[in-house]
């Protein structure tokens, strides 16, 4: 129907075994002393599982430009609001106007 | 095509454009999704960054175990999403797509369960805000601010994958009418989108909340 190609099934299993592989190695990483890498690895690791259920599962790999841009955008406004948001946060006890 | 079951409706060119269109518009929706888990996401991270301590002994709380057993649960839930999508792309046949889909359905209800156990613990151990909280260590104040969040995140996850299991079920029952064939299989794809967006939320939420600190 559509012109996109077709993933195949052993793909798909690939993609799904590399996902339960990166959950058990960010367990591990979990007990293992990292200092102030701990959220940034746990996160990293995140994103690539994220990375691969977009480019397989949801198929983007083969979505149109236009798709790519809402998420792209939708990303972008997710940054735009938590930069925002913390840009505000921590520089408040800067002036001493009620920091919490 | 001219023969098949795929309804065309007017103002398309013809079904691949009608498919790619519905599909944008599931992108879309899902891209206002992201905007509502956005901000709990914000909020979270205002909040962790004022009281890292709090948050790290809240963490502690939780049960890791649980939580990857679930996260588990969920990946593989995707992958007969995945799936299903391809077996409605190739196959014209009910069986296979419908094993595919109850498989999703199955694995959601799983996670329901596993996730409303752990509820049930927190309950016990007196970490639910409100209801049942008795935690009376360093900085409880800020450690329910936690539970909050974690209730409020969790829960609006699991609110998603309820709906997501009502529509796939839906599409189950579909299947098995003969509804879904590879020039027709809109529905089962946009579902599957939908499906894996609460998946990517929940693999943000297990490093968010269960893996903070040690």
């Amino acid at each position: 129907m559509t012109n996109e190609p077709i993933i195949p099934t052993r793909k798909l299993l690939l993609v799904c075994g590399c996902l339960l592989g990166l959950t058990a190695l960010t367990v591990v990483a979990y007990y293992v002393d990292l200092g102030v890498f701990h959220t940034p690895v746990a996160l990293g690791i995140a994103g690539v599982k994220a990375v691969l259920i977009l480019l397989y599962f949801m198929q983007l790999r083969y979505s149109s430009g236009m798709t790519r841009a809402v998420i792209i955008v939708g990303l972008l406004w997710l940054g735009l609001l938590l930069a925002g948001t913390m840009d505000d946060a921590l520089t408040r006890g800067w002036l001493n106007v009620g920091a919490p | 095509m001219a023969e098949s079951a795929a309804h065309l409706d007017m103002q398309f060119e013809n079904t691949a454009q009608q498919h790619d269109t519905r599909i944008f518009g599931m992108w879309v929706f899902l891209a206002t999704e992201l905007m509502l888990f956005g901000g709990m996401f914000t909020i979270y991270t205002v909040y962790r960054a004022f009281y890292p301590n709090a948050f790290a002994e809240g963490s502690r709380h939780l049960d890791l175990t649980l939580g990857s057993i679930n996260t588990a649960v969920l990946i593989v839930s995707s992958l007969f999403m995945a799936l299903a999508v391809h077996t409605a792309r190739t196959s014209a046949r009910r069986l296979p797509l419908a094993l595919c889909l109850s498989a999703t359905v199955g694995l959601g209800i799983l996670f329901l369960g596993i996730k409303g156990y752990e509820y049930y613990l927190h309950y016990l151990n007196g970490e639910v805000p409100v209801l049942n909280w008795t935690y009376a260590g360093a900085q409880a104040g800020q450690v329910q601010l936690f539970f909050w969040l974690y209730f409020a995140m969790t829960g609006v996850h699991a609110l998603h994958l309820f709906i997501g299991i009502g529509l796939v079920s839906l599409l189950t029952l579909l299947a098995l009418l003969g509804r879904y064939k590879p020039d027709s299989y809109t529905p089962v794809e946009m579902t599957g989108l939908y499906w894996h967006f609460v998946d990517i939320i929940w693999i943000f939420l297990l490093p968010l909340l269960y893996l903070i600190a040690k």
